[in-house]
């Protein structure tokens, strides 16, 4: 029997050399005549410590990392194969801190299987969810969904159950399933994350969604920058319908659905999901006026259930285990689990999925093990470049969508970057507006000027140009912004400004015990 | 430009439901931009004015144009590399390349573009060299995969 050996083939893994790691491992192995096969599975998403090298033994599965290069030589002579004593040894993989007291519901397989092995999903609960949904009314899928609380996972939060039911609701003779994979919010990756390493997963969640709304054909529309993803999901749509898990009647139950992915083109704006639906019709991704819901009137005029892959992927789980089980996780209104982020200036990074009601601090410290530079931790933004920033008082607050949101913050979709003292907060307000005049689509005024404006406006608050009143300014211009525009790109981009401003003032050479503030 | 080539890329598309998008990314992926001399012609084939073919083209960064160089270097300048001083590097490999964003080297081997996340965020500051992605980048990192790709 040959030694199992996994090294990973996530995107970040392979930013980190994994491919020259497995290539290593492979011809030393034969150098030194060991029998062994490498598995190219997942990220466990425990990034600090990529490459991360398993090994199967009887004794489960053992981690070794970060292995680098130069490691592989010492591995091989201390038999690391086989479970030897090294010092890059971490122990058994699935008694690590970090991943044991995480809760993984969606991420159950990641970094487990093989992304690309029909077998190994199935091996692993796979096709689960789909198998019992094929034998549901469209009405008790709706239902199963709508119990278990699951709320958009793309950063608005709205219940997927009443998405889907809007839509089920709609008599079309064509209805469409669009998966939002246009993942732009800087330090979120679960997407990515699920399309390379569980991308079954999402095409489980697809096809389920397709059942319940009787709709026949899905779009995954990819951002541009995810190469590796659209590799993976490609090679997974075609394995999946030579198995008949896609295509027409899907295991013999009389039901068909296709499946496609279209490459997005490097607009931030098209992760909103009414201009995600103008670029798939092959226009400018201008974001549109609701209503007409996209439910109602969707893509090329069709009802159409726009959801982002975590809230797809999130599908089968439930399905399998039942609405309750899902729905037991979490605090509040905020079902279920979250796929966190951690990202920026923290020691340990990666993805932590965790029932809602986590405090900053916990994933701050216990997690992420405090700053990478050693420096203490200033503010973090959760939530991507549209969230705000928090400040060090309110890192207690638990992670939920309702609490996040008494803060003028947001939950978003859960990435969470971390910046140091060394860090300005008025040149961060700045660079939110800069992003906004590169990203806004140009439809509404306070949006596509406010952002420039903006930008000048805390360039002469720097300056201590007429502070006071350009403060005032300020405030105004973001009050226009967050009620005169259509999308969340104009109407959230002052929260990243104003909570900069609220929490640091000092960065922007504001005194707030002055009198004309 | 070759009308044929451009030619070829549309019949695939001309019939596919929002085939814009997957046309213009065909026609990019095989010439390396997308010349404005094709415009005319896919104008003509997909029913739209030149004026909407451009304002389709210019409206998506990854769109371009213009010939590059034989790399496309992209920096993310998002926030988590902003974290951990994506700034420095960016300014080193300007010195070091000799150019600014949407620039191409003299010599043609480099193109560099700015990118708003790669989705990398667990290793800032990361920057992708045509398809790959590189974490963790340093300065010295930065010399030798511009060796390497030279």
């Amino acid at each position: 029997m040959p030694f199992k050996i996994f090294v990973p083939i996530d995107s970040t893994s392979l930013s980190l050399g994994a491919n020259d790691v497995a290539d290593l491992i492979a011809t030393d192995a034969k150098k030194r005549n060991i029998d062994i096969t490498i598995i190219r599975n997942g990220s466990r998403g425990m990034f600090w410590l990529e490459p991360l090298v398993e090994v199967e033994t009887d004794n489960g599965r053992l981690a070794y990392g970060p292995v680098e290069i130069n490691d592989i030589n010492s591995l091989f002579d201390s038999e690391f194969y086989q479970g030897g004593v090294h010092p890059k040894y971490l122990g058994k993989t699935e008694e690590l801190t970090w991943l044991k007291k995480q809760e993984r519901l969606t991420f159950a397989r990641t970094g487990i299987t093989d992304p690309l092995s029909i077998d190994d999903f199935t091996a692993h609960d796979g096709f689960n969810g789909l198998i019992k949904s094929l034998k549901m009314s469209n009405q008790q899928i709706v239902n199963e969904v709508k119990e278990s609380g699951l709320r958009g996972r793309g950063g608005a939060a709205f219940p997927t159950g009443i998405k889907w039911q809007t839509v089920l609701d709609v008599e079309s003779d064509q209805k469409y399933i669009v998966c939002n994979a246009d993942e732009g919010d800087s330090g979120t990756y679960s997407d990515r994350m699920v399309m390379e390493n569980d991308p079954f997963m999402l095409i489980e969640g697809m096809i389920i969604a397709g059942l319940a709304v009787n709709a026949n054909h899905g779009y995954i529309y990819l951002r541009s920058e995810y190469p590796h993803a659209l590799i993976t999901l490609n090679k997974a749509i075609e394995i999946a319908k030579k198995n008949n898990y896609l295509g027409k009647n899907i295991l013999n139950s009389g039901k068909s659905f296709s499946l496609e992915v279209r490459r997005a083109a490097g607009a931030y704006i098209c992760g909103e999901e009414t201009s995600l639906l103008e670029s798939l019709e092959g226009k400018r991704g201008l974001v549109r006026y609701k209503p007409p819901l996209p439910a109602i009137k969707g893509l090329f005029g069709k009802p159409t259930v726009v959801n982002n892959v975590i809230s797809l992927a999130t599908i089968p789980i439930i399905m399998s285990k039942g609405a309750k089980y899902y729905s037991n996780f979490g605090v509040g209104r905020s079902k279920g689990t979250l796929p966190i982020q951690l990202a920026g200036n923290l020691k340990n990074t990666g993805l932590i999925e965790k029932a809602f009601g986590i405090t900053l601090r916990e994933l701050l410290y216990e997690y992420g093990g405090g700053s990478a530079s050693g420096k203490k931790i200033k503010a973090v933004q959760v939530g991507g470049p549209l969230g705000a920033f928090i400040a060090e008082e309110h890192f207690d607050i638990e992670l939920d969508y309702e609490a996040y949101s008494k803060l003028n913050a947001v939950v978003g979709h859960g990435g969470i970057v971390a910046f140091d003292e060394t860090v300005n907060m008025a040149e961060m307000a700045r660079y939110s507006f800069e992003f906004c005049a590169i990203e806004s689509c140009g439809k509404c005024t306070p949006c596509r000027i406010g952002s420039t404006r903006g930008m000048e406006v805390i360039d002469k608050i720097t300056a201590k140009d007429e502070q006071a009143k350009n403060v005032q300014l300020l405030e105004n211009l973001c009050d226009t912004m967050v009620n005169g525009s259509l999308c969340a790109m104009g109407g959230m981009t002052p929260f990243p400004v104003m909570s900069a401003l609220k929490y640091f003032p000092k960065d922007f050479g504001v005194d707030t015990n002055a009198s004309d503030v | 430009m070759d009308k044929i080539n451009i030619q070829a890329h549309i019949d695939m598309f001309k019939d596919v439901a929002g085939g814009l998008l997957p046309l213009m990314h065909s026609i990019q992926d095989d010439l390396g931009y997308i010349p404005e001399e094709s415009f005319p012609l896919i104008s003509q084939s997909m029913n739209l004015s030149i004026a909407e073919i451009h304002g389709f083209v210019s409206f998506y960064h990854h769109f371009r144009t213009k010939k590059t160089g034989k790399n496309i270097i992209q920096i993310c300048r998002a926030e988590s590399c902003q974290a951990m001083n994506v700034k420095n590097l960016e300014q080193y490999i300007k010195i070091k390349l000799g150019i600014d964003y949407h620039e191409m080297t003299d010599d043609q081997k480099f193109s560099l573009e700015p990118v708003y996340c790669l989705g990398n965020c667990a290793c800032s500051p990361s920057i992708m060299i045509n398809d790959e992605v590189f974490g963790r980048v340093t300065e010295e990192k930065v010399d030798q995969l511009i060796r390497d790709y030279k």
